[in-house]
């Protein structure tokens, strides 16, 4: 062994910092090489367009909006639902058996392939619901997919309410929910908010639980109702990249830039929407 | 003066679980009269004050025998516990602003409970402030955060804001444990002065204290009432010894 510890501290030093680099390094390279390579692609025709001739030419206009649509209506499902769960679970339910129970599956659910709930989703919302390949289908099944994201960062974020503030507006005669509704929310909102761009990103980037529900492999037209299918990013991606042959590679470098700059861009929001309610916070 | 009954407790027991808190404690407090309780820790004084506001209710495994009454009222037989808050407030150990404006502390209750007249809201406020004796330093800074004044500052805050919802009964849960003595005094002067219109009850670790304010105190030990009487007497000639130890310092 090596007694000086002086060097140890080097060395510890060294195995560490580079540890980190080598994480770091293959994000940079990606991104780098995506933006190097798709760029070219991109262009107002690009995004505005219908795709033409198998895709292989035009725009990729059709997968923007439906991936747009399906980040709505997931978050239509999702947010009330896992916000409001996410209040009962913290502020109202007793501590026993059950709740912690509920509280364990709800973790546990967040490490489900999601390619299992792309197969519920088709299971029950397609078929026994009779919803069909549509909007509707595909954006409750990512809602189910994102809905422990949302349930576990409002939990977090009402967590860090402290429970003095809670005390005094009990002590004034405050009922308990005009308490969490006046004291506890406006302090958990920023939590909440970064639990629901997160939940977003994931919404808009995940290929396998839209693959039976909701995507089209080519369909060159905007949605009428959400019972229409639509095409989608991720899954536009998939396709053109291995199903389509000679596709230019800047369109496929095109598309996966796009997808990726819609995924970073969501997430650089909300770093800076928490960090602004971070500096406001005065406790 | 015929002294009227304000809160009684009659054969008061409190668990939780299996362990007795407060066993079997009987205890008028009049109105208008300011009740010192002191007492070791884990002695059960704090549970007792909690209990006059509900605020041991949600705790685990807590049960609570005998009767506790406020104007003659059994205040556990009630489900409105709301009600029974607002006429019952609480000043905390740990001045405890919330995270907003000076102003809208002391609004805060006003508005939860429907009240939103501007004009009402605002006279509310400044009577409360003055009563608190915080007014003049606070005056020009009512739209400042709360958390920027000073700590004397903010238990007179919370103060204010508890008279605000006009209580009937004010609780004190060692009020002063986190402040300077300058501070402290200020908070005295104003509870003595809040005699006219409100019966306290003090829950202090501090047995000066309890000698300076209060015109009753109240011993307790192991969830026992020990002995109550005239301030004067409790620290002058009390009746039981441990009392005695307790006061003089020989033990707690």
């Amino acid at each position: 062994m090596i007694k000086n510890p002086y060097i140890r501290e080097k060395i510890a030093f060294t195995v560490l910092f580079l540890s980190t680099v080598i994480v770091v390094l293959p994000v940079i390279f990606i991104v780098i090489y995506i933006v190097s390579q798709g760029w070219h692609a991109i262009s107002w025709e690009f995004l505005s367009q219908m795709p033409r001739r198998g895709m292989r030419e035009g725009g990729i206009f059709p997968a923007i909006v439906g991936t747009l649509c399906l980040v709505l209506g997931t978050l239509i499902f999702a947010l009330p639902l896992g916000v409001l769960s996410a209040i009962y679970l913290t502020e109202y339910a007793k501590d026993n058996f059950l709740t912690r129970a509920v509280k364990l599956a709800i973790i546990n659910l967040a490490g489900v392939p999601s390619v299992v709930y792309g197969l519920f989703g088709l299971g029950i919302f397609v078929v026994f619901l009779k919803f069909g390949s549509s909007i509707l289908a595909g954006s409750m099944t990512l809602a189910i997919m994102v809905l422990p994201i949302i349930i576990t960062t409002t939990r977090e974020a009402l967590d860090s309410v402290p429970q003095s503030f809670r005390q005094v507006s009990l002590s004034l005669g405050v009922s308990k929910w005009d308490t969490i509704r006046h004291v506890v929310l406006p302090h958990a909102l920023p939590g909440i908010l970064t639990g629901m761009i997160l939940a977003v990103s994931r919404a808009a980037g995940e290929t396998a639980p839209i693959l039976f529900t909701v995507a089209a492999f080519y369909l060159p037209r905007l949605p009428k109702s959400i019972f229409d299918q639509v095409m989608a990013l991720p899954y536009h991606l998939y396709v053109i990249s291995t199903q389509v042959p000679n596709i230019k590679l800047e369109i496929r470098y095109g598309t996966a830039l796009v997808l990726l700059m819609i995924v970073l861009s969501l997430n650089f929001i909300a770093i800076v929407v928490r960090a602004h309610f971070r500096k406001k916070r005065k406790w | 003066m015929v002294k009227s009954i304000k809160v009684q407790a009659k054969e008061l027991t409190v668990c939780y679980g299996p362990s007795e808190v407060l066993k079997a404690i009987s205890l008028d407090v009049y109105a208008n009269e300011i009740i010192s309780i002191i007492g070791p820790s884990n002695s059960g004084k704090s549970t007792f004050l909690r209990c006059l506001n509900r605020f041991n209710d949600g705790q685990q495994n807590f049960s609570l025998k005998g009767l506790l009454a406020v104007d003659g009222q059994d205040i556990y037989a009630d489900g409105n516990v709301e009600m029974l808050r607002k006429r019952v407030g609480m000043v905390f150990a740990l001045p405890t602003v919330l995270p907003m404006t000076v102003f809208e502390n002391v609004a805060y209750g006003l508005r939860r409970h429907g009240i939103n007249e501007k004009k009402k809201i605002e006279e509310t406020v400044e009577r409360s402030l003055k009563a608190a004796y915080l007014w003049d330093e606070v005056k020009d800074r009512l739209g400042e955060q709360g958390m920027k004044l000073s700590g004397g500052q903010q238990q007179r805050l919370c103060l204010a804001r508890t008279l605000a919802v006009d209580p009937e009964i004010i609780l004190y849960d060692e009020p002063c444990s986190a402040l300077d003595p300058i501070s402290t005094a200020r908070i005295e002067e104003a509870m003595v002065r809040f005699k006219q219109k409100y019966t306290q009850i003090l829950v202090t670790n501090n047995t000066k204290q309890a000698a300076r304010v209060g015109d009753r105190t109240a011993f307790f030990l192991m969830g026992q009432l020990v002995e109550v009487d005239e301030t004067k007497k409790i620290f002058t000639a009390p009746s039981d010894r441990r009392t005695d130890d307790y006061i003089s310092g020989r033990f707690g």
